[in-house]
Parts: structure tokens; C-alpha cells; sequence
């Protein structure tokens, strides 16, 4: 009984490593597709952290002696992640790299929040962005 | 079976790494390729792992952290270089 225990946590956990690298695989895809830097970033930083985090934990379930080097790495990739991708968002942004010509919110503009757009139809060509 | 998976989400790993070189090589601005070198040193640090896992060695995974440390440095070096705020 304990050893049929013990296999089908080996599986799951390998099952739950290979999500992990598909959702690497999506991120890599999408880092292709995407047509922005900044949409190139959201994809970099969230889809591959899941993807890591997920791999990691997999491997955690498989090798439960090795779990403190496990957990030290996802916490270092929780931590450290974000902290990169804000950095180079901050530098692209203020390096003047262009927007795509979608883009319709610029939080960071002094006189509006609603770029390329007149003011009476800003609610409805947000909502129509949000559609696509 | 368990192997035979491990393998398998390697294979996806390396694949989703040459993706990533694409972008890399193909990157109009130089932020762009500080994105692709991002991506590609984070499936790295799952790849040592998954390698880890297949070989036995615990001692691959001192290598994901300092591997991933070094990537964070260079990131945010690069950025702030860029930025002129360095």
C-alpha cells in the first residue's frame, strides 16, 4: 500500500513537471507573437514564473529529500522575477521605445491617462481594446 | 515512466530555449534581446533541475541558484545601463 503511495506521488509530480514546461513553451511562443516590448514582458515575466514554479514543485514531489535547495529556488524566483521585468519595463519606458498602435492607456503620461484617442469616445475604444 | 516524462518536459524545456534564441537573434531593440536572454536563463534554471533530477546529483542545483543570481545581476545591470542612471 505505502509503495503505490509513494509511485503515484512520483507521477504526479512528474506530470505536474511536464504542465510546468509546457507553459514554458507558451511563454516562448508568445515572446515571438507578441508586438510590443512591454507585451513581451508581461508574457516574460508571468508565464515564465509560473512555468519555473511549477517545474520546480514537480521535481519537489518527486525527490522529497531535496525539498530545502527546492524551496530556496522558488522562493529566490518569487523574489527576484518581478524586481527584473520592473526594471526593464522602467528603462524601456523612459529609453522612449514606441508603443504598438494598439496601446490606449499611458498611466505615466502628465496630462492623461488615454492616449491616441479624443475624450468623448475613450470608454468605448477601451472597452473595444479589451474585446481583442 | 517517471524518466520517460522527466525527458519528455526536457525536450519541451530546450525546445521553448531555441524559441526564445528566435526572438533573441530577431529583437529590434537591445531591450528586447535583455527580454529573450531573461526567458532563456529561467527555462535554464528548470533545465538544471529537471537534469539534476535525471542524473542524481544534488549538487546541480547549487548551480540553478548561482546561475540565476548571475542572470538577475546581469538583467538589471544591462537595464540600468541602458537607462543612463548607472
Amino acid at each position: 500500500m505505502w509503495e503505490i503511495k509513494i509511485y503515484n506521488m512520483e507521477l504526479l509530480g512528474a506530470i505536474i513537471t511536464l504542465m510546468g514546461s509546457l507553459v514554458l513553451l507558451i511563454a516562448a511562443i508568445g515572446l515571438i507573437r507578441m508586438p510590443d516590448i512591454y507585451n513581451r514582458l508581461q508574457v516574460g515575466t508571468k508565464a515564465t514564473t509560473l512555468g519555473t514554479i511549477m517545474s520546480l514543485f514537480g521535481l519537489l514531489l518527486i525527490m522529497p529529500d531535496w525539498s530545502g535547495k527546492f524551496i530556496l529556488l522558488i522562493l529566490f524566483i518569487m523574489m527576484t522575477n518581478p524586481v527584473s521585468s520592473h526594471v526593464v519595463a522602467r528603462a524601456a519606458y523612459f529609453i522612449k521605445i514606441p508603443f504598438t498602435s494598439r496601446t490606449v492607456v499611458n498611466k505615466l503620461k502628465p496630462d492623461g491617462n488615454v492616449i491616441n484617442v479624443s475624450v468623448e469616445n475613450q470608454k468605448e475604444v477601451i472597452t473595444e481594446s479589451l474585446k481583442h | 515512466m517517471v524518466n520517460t516524462i522527466l525527458t519528455i518536459a526536457l525536450v519541451l524545456i530546450m525546445l521553448s530555449m531555441v524559441i526564445a534564441l528566435i526572438r533573441f537573434i530577431l529583437g529590434p531593440s537591445s531591450l528586447d534581446r535583455v527580454v529573450a536572454f531573461d526567458i532563456m536563463t529561467i527555462a535554464s534554471i528548470a533545465m538544471i533541475a529537471v537534469l539534476s533530477n535525471l542524473a542524481g546529483r544534488i549538487i546541480y542545483l547549487d548551480i540553478a541558484i548561482v546561475y540565476g543570481l548571475l542572470s538577475f545581476l546581469a538583467v538589471i545591470i544591462i537595464a540600468k545601463y541602458l537607462e543612463k542612471s548607472l
